[in-house]
């Protein structure tokens, strides 16, 4: 199965993980700073700043665009319990 | 409720501004959290301009009535042109549905936030969403000769909170900031009884979670003219209006002298039956001070309460909960804490769990989950050490100590990791 590198810039750790997992999955096993409230894409809690590689993650659904837009949150900017690593190297943090 | 029976008509609180609003002098506990000694009320009012009529929120449902009584007693439902909701909690915007059904050529003015909990509040009715627009700082509805401006103030109590105001006047609508349960029939604040307890016991528990975002809208709410502040419970502020703001200020900056200054501290809680759960506290304690840069408390839970404890973990920046296992549990001390902090902001902060057991051990795996409940952070796995801690397995708290003070002072190791390795 094809592997990424997903780096959590807060805490200082890298995790090798399966392409198609998604942050929300090794965010909370490895206890990075991103919190979490209805884990649905709906809330903006998880709200998090790609610091590079956004290019690895899989683009935005219409919904996470919206709840992006109605938090007027920045760009590189994505909600972790809905961002899915398609591969390469990125580096995240909360926002 | 005390004084004659208000008047089922609306109260003009200035001129062409009308409270239409509802009392609930019976009401005794609101949102299940909030002890309510002599009831509430749910203000909204009515602003009249040369080209239309605008409404400041509604009220609950069970009071519709009430409102469109006083409303009718000041406008006709075909002179609104604007009804704009401050905040969609259910006891201001109760009335909604059939307002909108009254008066369907109206516009709805509500912050971005708030667009999805319109079309949730309408979906029982089903009914349509309204002709809606989002608003934020700065954007203005002209009702001719009348001007609504809208500040953005998340989060003052939910996401989608925001505050209108009526600028030639100098009148603010604050929704739930300023307000509190307090129901009077006489209004406004310089008529009805003493509602000081209210005011601070309301922010206390709607407003203190979110006093960043309260320091935000008074830096916007100080610079206004205020000559009247209508918040959507409670006595209407027409007298020192601005007194309101200062105390909110007061309110708000940290209850207690940051002792540790620009240091990081860390706050360990612990309970122990037999004292092996109390030296993991010390040795785990020690680690942490060895760091240099942090701050380290030690507190027994058995020699205070949780509510007094709640000031001290507002202004902490890492918290450990050590606790041993008794019937497969966390102990009533621990839960009592962590079950009383939803009057303060903990997210973000570092958590951490450890403690002593005899048979299965499952208070650390608990704890960190109720911490990461809280939205803390959890990074370093919490220690479970059978009954007595060897020389060994001390040094293993005080490992535990270090990597805590590591992460509070930015000083963590980086790791490589493969999530097959993850539990």
């Amino acid at each position: 199965m094809p592997k990424a590198k997903v780096t959590f810039q807060d805490i200082g750790v890298s995790v090798t993980v399966p392409a198609g997992t998604r942050l929300i999955e090794v965010s909370e096993k490895v206890g990075a700073g991103i919190t979490y409230g209805c884990r649905e894409g709906e809330c903006c809690t998880c709200l998090t700043k790609v610091i590079s590689g956004g290019e690895f993650l899989a683009p935005p659904s219409i919904l996470e665009d919206q709840v992006l837009k109605d938090n007027m949150a920045p760009r590189n900017h994505r909600l972790a319990c809905q961002a899915q690593i398609i591969g390469g190297e990125i580096v995240v943090k909360p926002a | 409720m005390v004084a004659a029976a208000i008047t089922d008509n609306a109260v003009e609180i200035a001129p062409g501004v009308h409270w239409v609003g509802a009392l609930d002098p019976h009401l005794r506990s609101f949102d299940i959290i909030l002890k309510t000694a002599n009831g509430t009320s749910y203000n909204s009012y009515v602003v009249r301009g040369e080209n239309g009529v605008a409404i400041i929120d509604t009220v609950k449902e069970n009071f519709a009535d009430d409102f469109f009584r006083r409303l009718e007693s000041v406008a006709k439902y075909e002179e609104i042109t604007t009804i704009v909701l401050n905040h969609l909690e259910p006891d201001h915007s109760g009335a909604l549905p059939e307002l909108l059904k009254r008066a369907p050529q109206a516009r709805v003015y509500l912050s971005s936030r708030a667009q999805m909990m319109l079309k949730a509040l309408l979906k029982p009715s089903g009914e349509k969403p309204p002709e809606y627009t989002p608003v934020t700082t700065g954007d203005e509805v002209d009702l001719g000769g009348r001007t609504l401006r809208f500040l953005h103030t998340p989060y003052l109590h939910w996401p989608d909170t925001q505050c209108t105001y009526l600028v030639e006047d100098g009148l603010l609508f604050t929704g739930d900031i300023f307000g509190c349960h307090f129901c009077d029939n006489r209004l406004f604040n310089d008529t009805v009884g003493d509602f000081r307890f209210s005011f601070e016991y309301y922010y206390a528990h709607i407003m203190r979670p979110f006093r960043e975002y309260v320091l935000d809208a008074i830096a916007l709410i100080e610079p206004l003219e205020l000559n009247l502040i209508a918040p959507a419970h409670g006595p209407i502020l027409r007298h020192a209006p601005r007194d309101y703001v200062h105390r909110y200020r007061e309110l708000a900056t940290p209850r207690l002298f940051n002792e540790a200054r620009s240091e990081k501290t860390l706050v360990v809680f612990y309970i122990s039956a037999y004292g092996n759960t109390r030296r993991m506290a010390e040795s785990l304690a020690a680690g942490a001070e060895s760091i240099g840069g942090v701050r380290v408390s030690l507190y027994d839970l058995e020699g205070g309460e949780s509510g007094i404890f709640t000031d001290l973990i507002e202004e902490a920046d890492g918290l450990a909960f050590g606790s041993p296992t008794i019937n497969a549990d966390a102990v009533k001390p621990i839960w009592d804490v962590l079950s009383s902090l939803t009057t303060v902001n903990v997210k973000g902060k570092l958590g951490a769990a450890f403690g002593s057991y005899g048979w299965s051990g499952e208070a650390v795996r608990l704890i960190e989950d109720r911490l990461r409940g809280l939205k803390l952070r959890v990074p370093v796995e919490g220690l479970r050490i059978k009954l007595v801690p060897d020389a060994g397995e001390l040094d293993a708290c005080r490992d535990l100590g270090e990597q805590l003070a590591r992460h509070l002072t930015g000083r963590v190791e980086h790791r490589e990791i493969d999530m097959a390795a993850l539990a």
